[in-house]
């Protein structure tokens, strides 16, 4: 106790000074945390951009990585997919129903999923597939002194773990989500068409007509960054992984919820950004077909 | 003045065999408040073998991996060759590291390769040396850690512990490095495979000129291997202005150390350990660990 302030602890002045005090370096504490980790992550981030550019990727570290998020993830994305355009159905048919405009639910559901529902729970979906995949990776490599290996025979682990991550998540999650989409178009069509009955030819109508070429560009975009917040956050939280197998547990779970927060965060943001974007360039709000 | 003249005509190039080709100048290592090394000067001469000796937490492994670049030193510096490692830019420091072969505790084999690949490693980061061939590399140095060829398709969980560090041997030599730095080579191994790492420690430096660095708590493996010992302590332990080296010598002067603490560790007796221990149980924990640095308050006293 040799640090608190208020050794007297009898007057309830003091005990509150006392409160105060420690109410604020517990939250100090969380306040200089958070900023030093999103220094470092932002650190880290520019280091990796970099040596993006500073070496070519080798062959050797894109081909397994590529595999990994991009095969390897494929039926996973197209399960979710699926499944989402089929629950978005289910949900929004009978209001529809009820007000007669059931034939608009191709237009509901493949703008929802194109927009917002594919891409952000595909990132959702990958963050916890590829990025707690790749946080344990080389979280293991770290605590198992594989990355000393690597530095103390002159490879740069940046560049020879991180770069390559990053180009597979960058590359393949936007077009991961482009499958997203597909599949749940595909599962929304067979459960309004199939299932409910909805007329072919209207639905397909609707869906042409409402949804844009920039709704799907919009979708694509966003998951360029999601893709790279998942690459980044996750190696970030490998390469700083404390000691032994609760470490690398930790760094895992880091990895998936940090990239989710992060995830949400940029939806936000860029939805805002490409709102504007959209109003810019077409300032009625017309659409492109 | 005396003194820096005799320094400087033993650093000097001319000196030939005595010229250290590794030299910490005042290294000290500090993570936050906790001071790891302070102050440690150490010369390596060129075809030494050196055994490092040391309870653990004294801050062996740090002190090897600041050698090579993998820690950087808080204050202080590592000279190699002449060359202060820490002014080094990216590419010459990627040079500089052919000439360091560092053997890890565990091996630390990568995983998504195969023993083929894992020893070939640092023939692909600098390239395989004139008129030699990878794969003929590759066999010498497997014959030369005593492996079958058949393990080279293998990936390094399909081997035992002892085969894991003879591949990691194997790579750290296969470019020949002036350099070899070995992290604990015998920990965790049975007795004969922990001598025929010993074997193999000594074979290499029979074989070329090679300046060796073992960071070992096996006395017997130190005392064979090494030409000369030198013991760390850790400095939450030393009594105000001592330094950490507590001893620095041929493996022979150990018997004849007069320091208590050296000839505790090299008999391997628990001597006021135990006491302090049965103590600590007694009185909480804040007995146990002494100060971290005297500049600073350690914080225990917050507990």
């Amino acid at each position: 106790m040799a640090t608190d302030p208020f050794p007297n602890m009898d007057s309830p002045q003091s005990r509150l000074l006392s409160s105060l005090h420690r109410f604020a370096s517990v939250w100090g504490t969380v306040v200089i945390d958070g900023v030093s980790t999103v220094g470092d992550i932002s650190i880290f981030g520019w280091q990796m951009i970099l040596w993006m550019f500073r070496a070519k990727p080798k062959r050797e570290t894109l081909m397994p990585n590529f595999y990994a998020v991009g095969v390897l993830s494929l039926p996973v994305v197209a399960l979710t997919g699926t499944f989402i355009g089929m629950v978005l159905a289910i949900q929004s048919y009978h209001q529809f129903k009820n007000i007669g405009l059931e034939t608009f639910l191709g237009a509901v559901i493949n703008m929802s999923l194109v927009r917002e529902l594919g891409p952000v729970l595909a990132a959702t979906m990958l963050a916890g597939r590829v990025g707690s995949a790749m946080a344990a990776v080389l979280g293991t490599m770290r605590v198992t002194e594989q990355i000393d290996a690597l530095i103390s025979m002159g490879a740069n682990p940046i560049h020879y773990l991180v770069v390559p991550r990053f180009l597979a998540c960058v590359l393949l999650i936007p077009a991961l989500t482009v499958m997203a989409d597909f599949m749940g178009i595909v599962g929304g069509y067979f459960y309004s068409v199939i299932v409910f009955g909805i007329d072919h030819a209207q639905y397909l109508r609707n869906s042409r007509e409402f949804v844009g070429s920039f709704d799907l560009f919009t979708g694509v975009f966003k998951s360029v960054f999601f893709g790279a917040t998942i690459a980044v956050v996750s190696c970030y939280r490998g390469f700083h992984c404390q000691a032994g197998a609760e470490g690398v547990g930790r760094a895992a779970t880091a990895a998936f919820v940090q990239s989710f927060v992060m995830i949400l965060l940029l939806d936000i943001v860029l939805n805002i950004f490409l709102d504007a974007v959209y109003f810019a360039i077409w300032p009625s709000g017309a659409k492109l077909f | 003045m005396q003194e820096s003249i005799l320094d400087q005509i033993t650093t000097t190039p001319m000196s030939s065999g005595k010229r250290p080709i590794l030299e910490t100048r005042s290294m000290s290592l500090q993570f936050g408040r906790q001071v790891i090394l302070k102050d440690i000067s150490v010369k390596v001469n060129k075809g030494e073998t050196i055994a490092i000796i040391g309870e653990s937490g004294c801050g062996k492994t740090m002190f090897l991996k600041a050698l090579v670049g993998l820690l950087s030193p808080t204050s202080g510096s590592v000279v190699f060759d002449g060359q202060d490692i820490q002014k080094l830019d990216d590419q010459d420091m990627t040079n500089l590291r052919k000439r360091f072969g560092f053997v890890f505790q565990n091996a630390a084999l990568f995983d998504s390769m195969t023993i083929s690949q894992n020893i070939a490693f640092p023939l692909r980061q600098h390239g395989v040396p004139k008129g030699k061939s990878a794969q003929n590399l590759i066999s010498e140095r497997l014959a030369e850690v005593g492996l079958p060829s058949n393990v080279l398709p293998k990936r390094p969980s399909q081997l035992s512990g002892g085969m894991r560090k003879r591949v990691g041997l194997a790579r750290a030599l296969i470019l020949e490095p002036d350099l070899l730095l070995y992290d604990e080579p015998t920990t965790g191994l049975d007795p004969i495979m922990s001598d025929v790492i010993n074997e193999l420690m000594m074979r290499t430096r029979k074989r070329y000129p090679v300046t060796s660095i073992i960071v070992t708590h096996d006395m017997h493996s130190a005392r064979k291997v090494a030409d000369r010992i030198i013991m760390l302590y850790p400095y939450s332990r030393l009594e105000h202005g001592e330094s950490q080296i507590l001893f620095d010598g041929p493996p022979s002067a150990l018997d004849s150390t007069r320091d208590r603490r050296v000839s505790q560790f090299v008999k391997g007796e628990a001597g006021e350990r135990l006491m302090e221990m049965l103590a600590s149980r007694n009185n909480g924990p804040a007995n146990t660990i002494s100060r971290v640095d005297p500049n600073h308050d350690d914080g225990m006293d917050e507990e």
